[in-house]
Parts: C-alpha cells; structure tokens; sequence
C-alpha cells in the first residue's frame, strides 16, 4: 500500500509535468510565427487540451486500453465503452504503480499532445472550425486506436514470435502520430503567402518572439521529465533515475547537434535551431529512454538534432511549409528514435530492427490513410483554409474579432 | 524660431543627447523610425538567408531660436558621425509660432 501510494504519486506529478508541456508548445508556436496569428494559436493549444481531456474521458482512454480487442480481433481494435469506470477505479489492485484514475490523467495528458504537434505545422494559414474538426477526430479516435496497438496489448507489441514492438514512451506512438498527420494536412493545405517567391525559393518569415520560445523549449524539456519519467509506469528507483537522466543527456547532445551543425551548414549561429534540437533530441530518446546507456543517449540525442535541421532545410525545399519544425522534431526524429531501439541498448539486434522499422511503416501508413480521409472529408464541408485577406490581415482578427496585444502596434 | 529635424543612428543617440544639453539644448521629442535607403543588412533565419531594406534610426526634432541653430546643426554633425554610409540626415524648417501651454507665453520665451 505504502509502495502504491509512493509509486502514484510519482505518477500523478509526471501527469502534471505533461499537462505543464502545453504551455511549453503554446510559447514555442507563438515564438515563432507572427504576431497576428498568436489569439488564434493560444486558441488552437486551449481547445487540444480541453477536447483532448473531455473525449479521452468519453472514447479515448476505452479505446486505447480497451481489455480484450471486441471489435476487430487479433490486437486490432477494441473499445470498453463509453465514458470512466468508476467500480474499476475503486479497485485497488488495478495496478502497482498507479490508480485507475491516475493512468486515466497521464495517458490522456499524452493524448493532446498528438493533436499540439499538428497545430505548430499548419500555423497562420488553417481555418480555426477545420482544425478543430480535424484534431477532434484524430486525437479521439487515430490516436487511441494506434496505441491499443502496442501499449493496450494490441498486434504491434507481439508482432512476431519473439520479438514485439518496442516504443517506451512514444516516439511513434506519440510524436510520429502527430506528425504524420501535421505532414499530410500542410501538404494538402499549402504553404503561408510569402513563404515562396514566384520561382519557388523558400523566404524566412522570421518569428515574432524568440524569448517567448526559448521559455516553451525549456519548459517542454521540464515537461519530457514527466513524459518520460512517468512512462517507467511506476517510481522504480532504477529505472526512474536512468530514464531521466537519458532523457536530459539526449536534450543536451540534440540541441549542440542541431547548433554546431547548422552552423557547419548556415555558417551561423541560430538559436532556433539550437532550440529544435534539444526537441529533437527529446523526441530521438523517448522510444528507448530505458533501454540506453548515457552514452548512447548521447549519440541517439545528437543524430535527433542533426536529422531536424537537416529535415527544416528539406522541408524548404520540398515546398512544405511547417513554421515550427514540428514536423523535423516530430516525425522524423521520432522515427529515428524508434529505429534507434533496434541499433542501441538493450534490445538492440536485427530482428528488433526489422520489427521496429515495420511498426513505423504500419503506424505511418495508417496515420497517412486516416489523415487525408479525413482532411479531404473536412476540406470539402468546410473548406481548409482562411482566405487571402484574413491571412494577411491575421487570423486574430479574422477569426477571433480581436489582437493579442492591442495597445500595441501590429507588424 | 527654427525647427530642425535630425535622423541620426540609434547607436549614437545618447552621445548626441549629451553633446546637445552640453550646448544647452534641453528640449525635444525623440522616436525611433524605419526608413529605406541604399543599405541592405543580412540576416539568416533558420537556415535561409535573407536581407532587408528597413533601416532603423532615430528621429530628432528640436525647435530652437535662431541663435542656436548653427551651433546645434554642428554639434548634431559632430557627435552624430562615423564617417560611414548611413549616418543620418539634418533638415531645417522655419517655425512660425511656438506657445507653452501652462503659461500662455509664445515665441522663444516658450520654450527657453
């Protein structure tokens, strides 16, 4: 009883780093996009995690830990039932490391974060009533039916005989979520006016607050110390303490990855970068924070930090505008961290390789599948983007009546 | 009675205000502005180098009696110099009245 009331109190502080993690993706996203679009951003993070809470407590949570797969068998698809199970809640015994309504709260301050990643990507541009459509129905229900996958005992965590799926605290399941999808709507959306010249050259659209991000990347940094020190699902000494520090050193090696990298490239100094890639490195360990040894993490980290600015550069190139790499940090660094797991650590070795690559191409395709269905579905009722006028003149006033810092002048 | 309107650089703004109270020029407004010119300054932002023709500077305007105005035209000159493109630019209007409001009191008494 002592153990469980220690193990659940870990767990619920952790829930609460991940809560703290939306401020942190709030500022970055403000930070680096203009200032006439920061209402409509801070709207956009407001209605992620208030739908997000509200439908993993209705659908969500049931169809991501559903029990037994009742709808599709095999570990496909399962769903418990609408709504919280309070009789479930009273048992104890539910688990070591936490309380029935603990594991609600961690697992669905998780489940907002996938649809938080789509919203740094299609910034300025999306028309407010289709975001929330689309994140609607992708964190409702994509997102819990990937997890049922692995983490609610589904096909991917017994792919083949002997070896499953391993992804620690969701590098795929996660964070490549969110960016698949944040891929196929930019992709389908378009760039913002004046991200390309007439011959198709890439123009910097410089963010209105690089302070404001700065303070988001550090707090979501805080925030990984929840995301991924909670998702040891207990607060086993060892593997607590390893998962942390794994974490911060794969922070550290991805931001000086990204900085000294870029700066090979760009001969300059950028902090962007640098702040891309402490995520990057964050998003690279999550897969495998258990599994490494420091100095793994520190490998794993700095290639996370390498991939993100090689991946904001390509991005540019292939006309896929995404204004605060979260694309880079999310999908493709969130990919090389679930392959890492097959090169790196304690599960390292071919097979695991293989199956970790296999889980990303069958999360990836399905994200893609379930992605234009739907933006395609939401684009023909309710159209996708704002209109040219209201993009120039800002998403603030077009679509919320009212400026983020009226007393002040607009740029 | 003069009006002189002085554009002068951002980074030398305190040594000219000090140079001007020196002279005993202690009144004016001030405001920074962004102007066009020949200059373009580079600048890169995540990885794509870009330059922009805004330039920013600071704006001073400063009503003087005639007595003072050559001597405030050099000091601006002096203090405000680098020597490099960009240093800025003096225009003189004539002022055709000045009034203190507290008193009621008009041409150079009004501002001395």
């Amino acid at each position: 009883m002592e153990l469980l009331t220690t193990n659940n109190v870990w767990m619920m502080l952790c829930a609460a780093l991940v809560f703290f993690m939306h401020l942190g993706f709030s500022f970055l996203e403000i930070g680096l996009t203009r200032q006439k679009n920061t209402i409509n951003i801070l709207f956009k993070n407001f209605f992620i995690i208030t739908m997000g809470l509200i439908m993993y407590c209705l659908i969500g949570f049931n169809l991501m830990y559903p029990g037994e797969f009742n709808i599709i068998g095999g570990g496909y698809l399962g769903f418990a039932g609408f709504g919280l199970d309070a009789a479930a809640a009273a048992d104890l015994t539910y688990n070591e490391g936490y309380t029935y309504w603990t594991d609600f709260l961690f697992q669905g301050m998780f489940a907002a974060t996938a649809g938080t990643i789509v919203s740094g990507a299609v910034a300025e541009r999306i028309k407010i009533s289709s975001f929330m459509l689309i994140t609607l129905i992708y964190v409702s229900i994509v997102y819990p039916i990937v997890g049922s996958w692995q983490w609610g005992s589904g096909f991917l965590s017994t792919l083949t005989d002997n070896v499953g799926f391993y992804d620690f605290a969701g590098s795929t399941l996660v964070h490549s979520v969110g960016g698949w999808a944040a891929l196929i709507i930019i992709y389908i959306l378009g760039a913002r006016k004046g991200k390309y010249d007439s011959d198709g050259i890439a123009q910097a659209i410089p963010g209105s607050n690089i302070p404001l991000s700065a303070a988001g990347v550090l707090i979501l940094w805080l925030g990984w110390f929840g995301f991924n020190g909670g998702s040891v699902l207990s607060a086993d000494p060892a593997n607590t303490s390893l998962v942390l520090v794994t974490t911060c050193l794969a922070a550290a090696a991805g931001g000086l990855g990204a900085a000294f990298f870029s700066r090979f490239l760009y001969k300059n100094l950028d902090l962007t970068m640098f702040m891309n890639g402490v995520l990057g490195g964050l998003v690279g360990i999550t897969a495998g924070a258990d599994q490494m040894s420091p100095n793994e993490a520190i490998i794993i980290g700095a290639i996370g930090g390498i991939i993100v600015v090689l991946g904001v550069s390509f991005l540019d190139k292939a006309k896929l505008d995404d204004p605060v790499g979260a694309i880079p940090v999310h999908l493709f660094s969130g990919i090389w961290g679930t392959l890492a797991v097959g090169i790196f650590g304690a599960s390292a070795g071919f097979d695991q390789f293989m199956v970790q690559f296999a889980s990303v191409g069958i999360v990836g395709l399905f994200c893609v599948i379930c992605t234009t269905i739907i933006t395609l579905l939401v684009k023909s009722i309710a159209g996708l983007r704002v209109d040219e006028k209201e993009e120039i003149k800002g998403l603030d006033i077009a679509e919320h009546g009212t400026g983020a810092y009226s007393d002040f002048a607009m740029k | 009675m003069k009006k002189i309107e002085a554009i002068i650089r951002k980074a030398k703004f305190d040594e000219v205000v000090k140079a001007l109270h020196e002279i005993e020029v202690n009144f004016f407004c001030y405001w920074d502005v962004t102007g066009r010119g020949n200059e373009k300054i580079g600048k890169v932002y995540r990885g794509i180098s870009y330059s922009t023709k805004d330039i920013e500077r600071t704006l001073l305007s400063i009503v003087v009696s005639d007595s003072f105005v050559d001597k405030t035209i050099k000091t601006i000159t002096d203090s405000g110099k680098t020597g490099e493109v960009g240093d800025g630019k003096i225009f003189l209007y004539n002022c055709e009245e000045a009034y203190r409001i507290r008193t009621g009191e008009t041409g150079n008494q009004s501002f001395n």
